[in-house]
């Protein structure tokens, strides 16, 4: 069960022709693939596209009655193979993950699609993770466009024209026999906005005419002499096809032409951008209607020589808007121009950075730089929007940075305070981290993790680190998301085949917790459209491993503790895989909530459990905290006026993991930690052995409480 | 309506967007709150676009939602473009649901005094580097709050996490009501209750919030701030120690004395406190020799003695966990209802030592020195124990344990302490005089002596090793700065690694 539930908002799926849709941009993208009468979807999850799945999962009664076909694909790898199913069929396809880190592990599968080509449509929908809030190495897709030839589609960031991104890209598929890629940043997955709905198409070649009429062709298949073949096609065919389709169809926009003899040539995805900025500097007003034209590419690659060139040709000057390095599109107008022998001059990263986001702020600096140099007349100087000033000096406000941590009562968190434990016994190890929440043991107040080399891959990072004569092991981390995505065969399988004698955590918390709560092979809730409940313990034995052990309760700590100490100085050789499993709490807290609220209505006697600190025995030294990092675990002023460090506290947003309690019994660090346990609906005997209890309580309480009488006024 | 916006929304064609960014942490309801804003604007008349970056910010790191508002327009053909990201210097309101995050607002550019209306919560949540200092690493409160004050065109602000406390609200309802009574947006108050109850999902205590969040924005919530200062007075049991206090003591230590005497009556008896003042005595003369009207010395060494003095044994311990008002304040924290039990769970690990310590010296020294009796204890004691105060066994087995209280003054801990104390006191008074910084420094240096176990036992040696190194630093001209410098060294890290790269750079 996903995170978050689409239920509700996937009934705007089966809106109709000019019925007006509203919601996020990611949900557009899936009403869109409907309305496209795609036959199958395969993808797998990872911002900004976790919710497109997630959308997909819960609309899996009306992709049903449709005939469409949707798989969580075992890897992104998975997902782009999938797309063999547009190879000899007129099927229309669509394959999604997270870029650029997606596509590199799908781009084995993307680069032999490419090389046959498509007869259906095969539309590759890449959130591109790039900028503020990304958690991922800062690269582009449209390198994999380019290498493989597939043509690249960057919309502007409205919901009608992503909407008519996807059907223009599976129309420009099949007529260029060639899968198309529709780039999405991360702020227009997430955009809520509208867009007039059609209905929806039931594809009229099924999978199922498909399965029962076989077809195959050689010259689709890679292999030479017919992979020689496709490297010309796509140069003679399939490129110029493209550039018709796009030029025919209108798939790029001209804004404003004629107005000046200077331009600006934009990635669609930066026209929100472009357009506010000249809207600050009186260029443009708000509903885009610019005072310097606007060549707009929804289409980033292939670029159309003839657009370009009929675009450029009456002008001075354009600056191009390309967020990213390296600087393709702009290196790919020069040489168009060139050929032209065209003199208009281009500036682009002259004006703006070669690295980093496009911020609106970003875009408004390089604008105004351009303009100032060929339309100076254009601008205000005095009257400039404030980004396009020189900054003011930094406010004095000590402002810390909050980076992302494991979530209150998170059950990972004690895997890292039991390796946190054993590095006091036995000194520091190389830690190999993996792609996940567990990434977050790097950050404060963990510190651990040395290097992070993709998503399952934590075990292989530390393949090298393999010494026979070294006296420590290394340990590595990886997810259960990781694991099966490919980490058992080239993490744990390398490490049996190659002798390893190293440790690898498995952090099993039943889902891909850090994209979204998704399940998988492990899953320990029962799934009607998947299957799980598959043993992790059971794939590693599978694969050679011979020192096994599974934690079924990360919380005990000291088990954890012991267990990790024991994989790092055991005399026994090979390699060695502990599976610390618990369910991730931030799924188990939407999951149990409302279930419990349910039991205490009934009648039924539930405990719900807090953690407390006593203020009066806490001395301050948040040693607590550094052994946890718990959002729920913080400081507060000192009650007593006579200690100046903070005590710790627990807030209201504990959920009673038990953390607390068993460092402070593990790492023997203070008395102060209390459990509340509340009950509902107690039972009789319970209520009298209670009120017999506390009537003695009281008795000595009163009693000896008399000493205290007139300390304080 | 829309005393802030007027101009622009009052006009027949609005020329820019309403912009407002929402700065909340992973799981405070951000996105509910802009979904709120956005179905309001819909229902409203307006176009409204929002887009946020979660990811992994959403696991407690800080995001940005940002929404913008625009008039439908009359031709549907024609759509605003709407940014999808604030632009610095731009933006009319930003929501901060916390101090540091509204701080960050204004260093950001997001806020500008010529343009934004900052509703910010004033309550912190603090950072991981506030959280794990071993001392005090707070920012300061008073800072942050200026910074977003002068930042903002127009600052509305209040306490709005304990105003959804205590309306057993969520702070994304309370903040949408300051929204509301802030007055910023061309929308009634009617229609923002809309969209909670359009939302579907708790609306009832949403309400509730809401009306909180709006009442403070409109001022309505101010509460007269405690003038009286309560902590300087004591009770009738010790106004003879006050007097005491009043005659010999100056006054600028009062504050730090007087809670010294309630704490270690209730710690021990009034005798005791009576012996504390008594060993104070000779550090009053020693100020009164160098004369420093606000008595760092004496306020320093006058807590530190009261802390030392009242160090945290096992029966001091237990003497606190059994207490009535304890009782009633955890019942009063977990909000249990009549029908509902509550019970009280100790997480203690009790050690020989620790044991050893509450017992008279000479049984003490012989439970340190008899190997089964240890093993004996640390069995028992074994992975440490989860007492239930609430119950009958658990509460006798603590209270028993609190009864040492009799016997402390004779107890193996006791005699420790108090010869510590003589020596630190001693040399204090012995260096006043030569030294009156470098004293004032040695004073704080109990200040390391915290926490249990482990950590306590760092503390003792980091404490001892900054003794050991004084009669060296005491030949420096810089004694004191020195002095300081592996204190703040000790303080700052507890690996220890601090306090040795510091004694290096001293003794070099």
């Amino acid at each position: 069960m996903a995170e978050r539930s689409f239920t509700k908002e996937v009934q705007k799926l089966r809106l109709g022709e000019g019925e007006v849709f509203r919601g996020e941009g990611i949900l557009a993208v899936t009403k869109a693939l409907l309305q496209s009468g795609v036959s199958y979807v395969a993808g797998y999850q990872g911002a900004p596209i976790s919710h497109l799945m997630d959308v997909l999962t819960d609309a899996n009664d009306i992709l049903e009655e449709l005939g469409v076909h949707f798989e969580h694909s075992a890897s992104e790898a998975t997902a782009a193979a999938t797309l063999a199913a547009s190879v000899h069929y007129p099927l229309r396809g669509a394959a999604t993950f997270k870029s650029t880190v997606g596509t590199n592990v799908a781009s084995d599968a993307l680069a032999n699609l490419a090389s046959g080509g498509v007869k259906g449509g095969a539309l590759i929908i890449v959130g591109e993770d790039y900028g503020e809030g990304s958690s991922i190495m800062q690269e582009r897709s449209h390198a994999f466009a380019m290498k493989s030839q597939m043509w690249l589609l960057d919309p502007r960031p409205n919901l009608r024209c992503i909407v008519k991104a996807v059907e223009d890209g599976f129309a420009l598929s099949e007529a260029t026999s060639t899968p198309v890629m529709l780039e999405l940043r991360i702020r227009a997955c997430h955009v809520h906005g509208r867009f007039i709905a059609k209905d929806n198409v039931r594809p009229k070649f099924t999978l199922r005419d498909a399965m029962e009429n076989p077809v195959r062709d050689v010259s689709r298949i890679v292999l030479p002499p017919a992979s020689f073949l496709q490297e010309q096609e796509k140069i003679r065919d399939r490129w110029p096809a493209a550039q018709k389709y796009i030029q025919e169809n209108s798939l790029n926009e001209v804004f404003n032409d004629g107005t000046r003899d200077i331009g600006i040539i934009l990635q669609g995805g930066m026209y929100n951008a472009v357009v506010r900025s000249l809207e600050l500097l009186g260029l443009s007003d708000v509903f885009g209607s610019s005072q310097i034209p606007l060549y707009v590419l929804n289409v980033t690659y292939p670029l159309v020589d003839e657009e370009v060139k009929k675009f450029c040709e009456n002008k001075r000057a354009v600056l191009v808007i390309e967020e990213g390095q390296p600087d393709f599109i702009e290196q790919n107008l020069h040489a168009i121009l060139r050929r032209a022998e065209l003199m208009t001059k281009i500036h682009g990263k002259d004006c703006l950075p070669m690295a980093g986001e496009y911020t609106a702020a970003v875009v408004i600096a390089g604008i105004t730089k351009f303009i100032r140099e060929y339309a100076p007349e254009l601008i205000q100087e005095s009257n400039l929007p404030k980004a396009a000033r020189p900054a003011p000096p930094a406010k004095s406000a000590e402002v810390h940075p909050r980076p992302p941590s494991f979530c209150t009562g998170c059950p990972e968190r004690p895997i890292f305070t039991a390796m946190k434990l054993v590095e006091r016994e036995l000194g520091p190890h190389h830690v190999s981290a993996d792609i996940g929440c567990h990434l977050f043991s790097i950050l404060p107040p963990f510190n651990l993790g040395a290097t992070t080399m993709g998503y399952g891959l934590g075990w292989a990072g530390a393949a090298a680190l393999n010494a026979k004569d070294a006296s420590k092991r290394t340990i590595s981390v990886m997810g259960d998301g990781g694991f099966w995505h490919n980490g058992l065969t080239s993490g744990v399988g390398n490490a049996v085949f190659n002798q390893s004698d190293n440790v690898l955590v498995v952090v099993d918390n039943s889902y891909t917790a850090a994209t979204g709560g998704q399940d998988i092979l492990s899953s320990a809730a029962k799934n009607p459209i998947r299957t799980t409940r598959l043993s992790i313990a059971d794939a590693v034995r599978g694969v050679g491993v011979k020192w096994v052990r599974t934690i079924t309760h990360t919380y005990d700590l000291a088990k954890m503790r012991d267990v990790i100490r024991e994989a790092l100085t055991t005399k026994e050789r090979g390699p060695k895989v502990i599976v610390a499993q618990s369910e991730c709490a931030l799924n188990k807290e939407r999951r149990e909530k409302p279930w419990k609220r349910k039991q205490v209505e009934q009648g039924a006697r539930i405990v719900s459990q807090k953690f407390g600190v006593d203020a009066e025995t806490c001395t301050g030294d948040h040693s607590c905290i550094r052994l946890s990092g718990c959002p729920s675990l913080t400081i507060a002023p000192n009650p007593d006026p006579l200690r100046k460090d903070p005590v710790a506290t627990v807030v209201e947003s504990c959920i009673g993991c038990g953390l607390c309690g068993e460092v402070a019994h593990v790492a023997r660090l203070c008395p102060s930690f209390y459990r509340t346990d509340v009950i509902s609906n107690p039972s009789r005997w319970e209520r009298f052995t209670t009120r017999v209890a506390h009537a003695i309580i009281h008795f000595l309480q009163r009693r000896d409480g008399r000493r205290l009488d007139g300390i304080y006024a | 309506m829309s005393a802030i916006l007027q101009p622009v929304a009052g006009a027949a064609v609005q020329s820019r967007a309403i912009t407002i960014a929402i700065l909340a942490m992973g799981g405070e309801g951000g996105g509910v709150l802009a979904d709120w804003i956005v179905d309001m604007a819909e229902q409203g008349g307006y176009l409204a676009q929002t887009t946020s970056v979660p990811g992994v910010a959403q696991r407690t790191g800080t995001t940005v939602y940002y929404v913008e508002l625009f008039p439908e327009p009359q031709n549907q053909n024609t759509d605003p473009v709407l940014a999808l990201m604030p632009v610095p210097g731009e933006v009319d309101i930003v929501i901060a649901s916390e101090l540091m995050e509204a701080a960050r607002a204004v260093q950001r550019g997001l806020v500008t005094p010529d343009r934004t209306v900052l509703i910010a919560s004033t309550n912190r949540v603090y950072s991981m580097t506030e959280k794990t200092a071993t001392g005090d690493g707070r920012v300061d409160h008073t800072q942050l709050f200026e910074a977003a004050k002068s930042g903002a065109k127009i600052l509305v602000h209040d306490d709005f996490a304990a105003r959804a406390h205590e309306t057993n609200s969520v702070i994304s309802a309370v903040l949408f009501g300051a929204l509301a009574g802030a007055d910023v947006l061309p929308f009634e108050r009617e229609r923002f209750q809309q969209a909670i109850q359009h939302g579907g999902v708790g609306v009832a205590s949403s309400l509730a919030g809401f009306a909180a969040g709006f009442a403070s924005a409109r001022g309505q919530n101010a509460r007269i701030a405690d003038v009286t200062n309560t902590k300087l007075k004591v009770g009738w049991r010790l106004r003879e120690l006050a007097a005491r206090i009043q005659q010999e003591f100056p006054a600028a230590s009062h504050e730090i004395v007087l809670p010294a005497i309630q704490k270690l009556t209730d710690y021990q008896d009034l005798h005791y406190a009576n012996e504390y003042l008594d060993r104070l005595a000779p550090v009053v003369s020693a100020e009164a020799l160098h004369g420093r009207p606000d008595v760092p010395l004496l306020r320093e060494a006058a807590r530190y003695l009261a802390l030392w003095m009242s160090y945290e044994d096992a029966s001091r311990v237990a003497d606190l966990k059994i207490r009535r008002t304890r009782f009633e304040r955890v019942q009063q924290e977990s909000r249990a209802k009549q029908a509902q039990l509550v019970q009280i769970r100790e997480f203690l690990y009790p050690r020989a030592e620790e044991i050893a310590d509450i017992l008279p010296a000479p049984w003490g020294r012989w439970l340190m020195n008899s190997e089964w009796m240890q093993r004996l204890i640390e069995r028992f004691a074994k992975g440490g124990q989860i007492v239930e105060t609430t119950s009958l066994a658990g509460f006798l087995k603590l209270y028993f344990m609190a009864g040492f209280r009799r016997w402390r003054r004779n107890s193996l801990r006791h005699q420790r302490e108090r010869m510590k104390i003589e020596t630190w006191l001693s040399l204090l008074i012995a260096i006043a005089p030569e030294d009156y910084q470098l004293a004032a420094e040695v004073a704080e240096s109990p200040r390391l002596l915290k926490g249990y176990g482990d950590t306590y036992a760092r503390g003792v040696k980091n404490y001892e090793a900054l003794m050991s190194a004084l009669p060296q630093l005491q030949r420096k001209p810089d004694a004191a700065k020195c002095f300081r410098k592996l204190l703040d060294a000790a303080l700052s890290d507890d690996s220890g690694d601090k306090l040795t790269e510091a004694m290096q750079q001293v003794a070099a």
